[in-house]
C-alpha cells in the first residue's frame, strides 16, 4: 500500500510530460487528460489516508526510501518519501483542491488555445508541490520548492503577449530568489552542523546544536517561507501575481502553493521550538503580514487583488500561529487547510464573475450581479461568510482559534499579538463584505468595453460551477468536522506537538469579541458601501487609502531602498574600483614605465659613455672595497 | 730601486690609456688605448709578484697577454668590418646600440 506514494507525483509529472510533450495531437483530449490524472492522483492519496486512518497513532507515518540520488563517500543524498499526519493533510489538500481546480479550469480556459500547455503547467505544479510535501529531507524539499516556483512562474506569465503578465512572472520569479536563497543557506547550515538534511536525524540532533546555529538556520527558514508565502518584507510578489489566469491564482497563489511556508515552519518546529528568537520573528512577521494585507485588501478595485491582499492577510495568521510554538502549529495548520477551500471557492467565484463579466476585474464596474450568477452568488457568499468567521462555517473556527492561541501566548506579547489578530478580525470582515457588496449587491454599474461590447452577464457552464459547490461545502462544514471531539488536534498533534495556551481571556469571551470585531467591520463596510451607490470612479480618498492603492508603497520602498540604493552602493563601489585600486595599479605602472623613459636616455649608443660608466662603476666598486677594509 | 714606483708607473700609463679611451674618436687610436691599460695592469701585476715574492702575477700577466692577442684579432677584424661598411673609423658614426 506505501508503495503507492511515489505514485502520488508521478502521475501528475507524467501528465506534465505528456502535455507539454505531446504536440498537437493532444490538444483536444489534453484538458481531460490533464484533470483525470490530477483525480488519479487525489484517489491515491485517499487509498494512502484510508490506509492510514485504519492503523494506530504510532504506526502512521510511513518512511519510503526510494533510491540514493547522489552516493558519495561520506555524504548520500537520498530520495526518500515521508507520509505522515502532516504530508497526509497536504497531498489530501493539494490533490482534492488541485483537482477540483483543474475540473474548473475546463470550463474557465475554454477558449484558450494553448490549454494544452495551460493543463501541464498545473499538473507540473501539482507534482512538484507533491514532492516539497512528501520529501523525507531537506534538499528533496528544496528541490519541490523551486519546482513549485518554476511552475508559479509559468502559470503567472502565461499569457506572456500581455507585458504585464510577464513583468508580474519576472518579478515573482526574482523576489522568490530572495527566500529560495535563505532556503538554501538554512539547507547548508544544516548540513554543516548536523552533517545531514533529512529531517529525522537533523530534528533529533537539534537539541544538540548551539543556541546561534538553531537561530541562524530558524532565521533562514523564516526568510524562505517569506518568500514563498509573500510574507513582510517579500511580499510585494503576490499582488501582481494576479495577472495568472484565475484558476491559478486559487490553486497556486491562494490555496497551496503560497502556503508552502507555513508548511517548512510547522515541519521544522523541532528547529524552532528550540530557537525563541526565530520564534519572535515569526510571530512578527506574521502580525505585521496580516495587517499591511488587511489593509491592502480593503483598497483595492481590482477583485483579485483583494482577494490577494486577504490571502497574504490569512497567511499572516498561519505564520503567527506557527511561531507561537506547539500551542499554534495545530491550528496553523488547521486554518491552512479551510482557508484552501474557502480562498480557492472564492476565487473561483471572482473567476466566474470574470468568465461573464468579458474579464473584467474592477469592481466599480460591477454592481446588483446576484440577480444574474445566482449560484456564483451564493457559493461565493458562502465563502465570505467563512473567511469573515462567520459562527459555524469554517474560518470562524480556525480563526477563532488563532486568536486564542495568540492570547495564549502569554504576557505583554500575548496581549500584543491578541489585539493584532482581533483587529484583523475586523478589518477582514470589513474589505470581504465592501467586496461582496460591490459585487453582487447595489446598482448595476456595468459598462461597454473598449471595443463596444455590452456585458451580458450569466452564469457559468457546470464544469465550473461543480468545484464552486464542492469548495463551498468545504468552506462551511470543514472546521466544524475538524472541531468536533477536537478530531484534528488529536490527528496531528503526534506529528507537530500540541499544548494548551494559558489563555487570560476564556474561549467564550475571544468568540464574543470576534463576534462584536465581525459585526463592526460588516457595519462600517454597510455604511460605506451598501446604504448609498458606489462611485464609479474611485474617489481620493483618505493619505492611508491612496497609500494602500499602491499596495502601501511596497513597490516603492522596495525602488527607493533596494533599487536606487543598489545601484547607488555599485556606483559607489566602481567609483572605488576605478579611483582606488585601478589608480594604484595604474600608478605603478605609470610610475615604472615613467622612470624608465627618463633613465634609458643614459643608452644614447656611444660608446665613451659606457665606458665612463663602467670606469665609473669599477671606480665606486674599488672605492667601497677600499672603505669597507679601512672599517 | 723601489719597486712601488713601477706601480706609479703602471697607474700613470692606465690613466693615459683611460682617458684616451674617453676622449678620442679614432677607433685604432681606442683600441690602442685599450692595450695600453692592459699592459699597466700587466706592470702592475708582475711588480705585486715581485713584492709578495711569488709567481702568481707573472702567471696571470702571461694569462692576460694571450687574452689580449685574441682580442686584437677580433677587434680589429671589427674595426675593419665596420670602416668597410661606415668608411670611417670614428667610434661615433657607430651610434646605433641605443634605444
Amino acid at each position: 500500500m506505501d508503495n503507492l506514494i511515489p505514485v502520488l507525483v508521478a502521475v501528475p509529472l507524467l501528465g506534465a510530460a505528456l502535455l507539454l510533450c505531446g504536440g498537437r495531437r493532444l490538444d483536444r483530449v489534453g484538458h481531460w487528460l490533464g484533470t483525470l490524472l490530477a483525480f488519479a492522483s487525489f484517489g491515491v492519496g485517499l487509498a494512502l489516508f484510508f490506509s492510514m486512518l485504519g492503523r494506530s497513532t504510532a504506526d502512521r507515518p510511513v518512511h519510503l526510501n526510494l533510491y540514493t540520488w547522489i552516493p558519495v563517500n561520506g555524504f548520500q543524498a537520498e530520495v526518500g518519501f515521508q507520509l505522515d499526519q502532516l504530508s497526509m493533510t497536504f497531498v489530501l489538500l493539494i490533490t482534492g483542491v488541485g483537482s477540483l481546480i483543474h475540473l474548473y479550469s475546463i470550463g474557465y480556459m475554454a477558449h484558450d488555445e494553448k490549454r494544452r500547455r495551460f493543463f501541464g503547467f498545473l499538473n507540473l505544479f501539482l507534482a512538484a508541490m507533491l514532492l516539497l510535501v512528501l520529501a523525507d529531507n531537506y534538499l528533496l524539499l528544496y528541490v519541490g520548492w523551486e519546482g513549485v516556483g518554476l511552475a508559479s512562474y509559468l502559470l503567472i506569465g502565461f499569457w506572456q503577449h500581455k507585458p504585464s503578465a510577464a513583468t508580474a512572472a519576472k518579478k515573482a520569479f526574482l523576489v522568490n530568489r530572495v527566500g529560495d536563497v535563505g532556503l538554501s543557506i538554512a539547507v547548508m547550515l544544516m548540513f554543516t552542523t548536523f552533517g545531514t538534511f533529512a529531517f529525522t536525524p537533523v530534528f533529533a540532533d537539534a537539541p544538540k546544536a548551539t543556541q546561534a546555529t538553531l537561530t541562524g538556520i530558524g532565521l533562514m527558514l523564516l526568510l524562505a517561507a517569506c518568500g514563498k508565502s509573500a510574507q513582510v518584507p517579500l511580499q510585494s510578489w503576490l499582488g501582481d501575481a494576479m495577472e495568472g489566469p484565475t484558476p491559478v491564482s486559487a490553486l497556486i497563489h491562494a490555496a497551496t502553493m503560497v502556503t508552502a511556508g507555513v508548511y517548512l515552519i510547522t515541519r521544522s518546529s523541532a528547529i524552532f521550538n528550540l530557537a525563541p528568537a526565530a520564534q519572535l520573528a515569526t510571530v512578527v512577521v506574521g502580525a505585521v503580514t496580516l495587517l499591511f494585507g488587511a489593509i491592502v485588501g480593503c483598497a483595492k478595485d481590482d477583485i483579485k487583488k483583494a482577494l490577494a491582499g486577504s490571502t497574504m492577510s490569512q497567511i499572516g495568521y498561519m505564520v503567527l500561529a506557527a511561531g507561537l510554538g506547539p500551542i499554534g502549529y495545530v491550528f496553523a495548520i488547521m486554518h491552512l487547510v479551510t482557508h484552501g477551500f474557502f480562498k480557492a471557492g472564492l476565487f473561483l467565484g471572482a473567476g466566474s464573475v470574470m468568465h461573464g463579466m468579458n474579464d473584467e476585474v474592477d469592481m466599480r464596474k460591477y454592481g446588483g450581479l446576484r440577480k444574474y450568477m445566482p449560484l456564483t452568488f451564493v457559493t461565493f457568499g458562502l465563502g465570505y461568510l467563512a473567511i469573515i468567521g462567520f459562527p459555524g462555517l469554517s474560518g470562524f473556527f480556525s480563526k477563532d482559534k488563532i486568536i486564542e492561541a495568540a492570547f495564549g501566548h502569554g504576557g505583554t506579547e500575548g496581549w500584543i499579538l491578541g489585539t493584532c489578530t482581533l483587529v484583523g478580525a475586523a478589518v477582514t470582515a470589513f474589505y470581504m463584505t465592501r467586496v461582496m457588496l460591490m459585487t453582487f449587491f447595489g446598482e448595476k454599474r456595468w459598462v461597454p468595453d473598449a471595443d463596444g461590447h455590452e456585458p451580458h452577464p450569466h452564469e457559468s457552464p457546470a464544469v465550473m460551477g461543480a468545484p464552486m459547490v464542492i469548495l463551498a461545502f468545504g468552506s462551511v462544514f470543514l472546521g466544524g468536522l475538524f472541531s468536533i471531539n477536537s478530531s484534528f488536534v488529536h490527528w496531528l498533534s503526534p506529528v507537530t506537538g500540541y499544548q494548551e495556551g494559558h489563555s487570560p481571556l476564556s474561549t467564550t469571551t475571544v468568540t464574543a469579541c470576534t463576534t462584536v470585531v465581525l459585526l463592526l467591520g460588516v457595519g462600517v463596510a454597510w455604511m460605506m458601501y451598501g446604504r448609498k451607490p458606489v462611485p464609479a470612479v474611485p474617489p481620493l480618498g483618505s493619505l492611508l487609502t491612496r497609500a494602500a492603492r499602491r499596495d502601501l508603497l511596497q513597490d516603492d520602498f522596495n525602488h527607493v531602498v533596494l533599487v536606487s540604493g543598489g545601484s547607488h552602493l555599485t556606483r559607489f563601489l566602481v567609483y572605488l574600483e576605478g579611483k582606488g585600486l585601478d589608480g594604484l595599479v595604474n600608478g605603478i605602472a605609470a610610475l615604472i614605465g615613467g622612470t624608465s623613459g627618463r633613465v634609458r636616455k643614459v643608452q644614447n649608443g656611444y660608446v665613451r659613455s659606457y665606458a665612463l660608466s663602467m670606469f665609473g662603476g669599477a671606480l665606486v666598486l674599488a672605492a667601497t672595497t677600499l672603505l669597507m677594509r679601512a672599517v | 730601486m723601489n719597486p712601488v714606483n713601477y706601480l706609479y708607473l703602471a697607474s700613470l700609463l692606465f690613466t693615459i690609456g683611460a682617458v684616451g679611451v674617453l676622449v678620442r674618436r679614432n677607433a685604432i687610436v681606442l683600441f690602442m688605448c685599450v692595450e695600453l691599460m692592459l699592459n699597466a695592469c700587466n706592470l702592475a701585476l708582475v711588480t705585486f709578484s715581485r713584492l709578495h715574492g711569488n709567481l702568481d702575477g707573472q702567471i696571470i700577466a702571461f694569462f692576460t697577454m694571450v687574452v689580449a692577442a685574441a682580442e686584437v684579432v677580433v677587434g680589429l677584424a671589427i674595426i675593419v668590418s665596420v670602416f668597410r661598411t661606415r668608411h670611417s673609423a670614428s667610434v661615433d658614426d657607430t651610434n646605433l646600440m641605443k634605444l
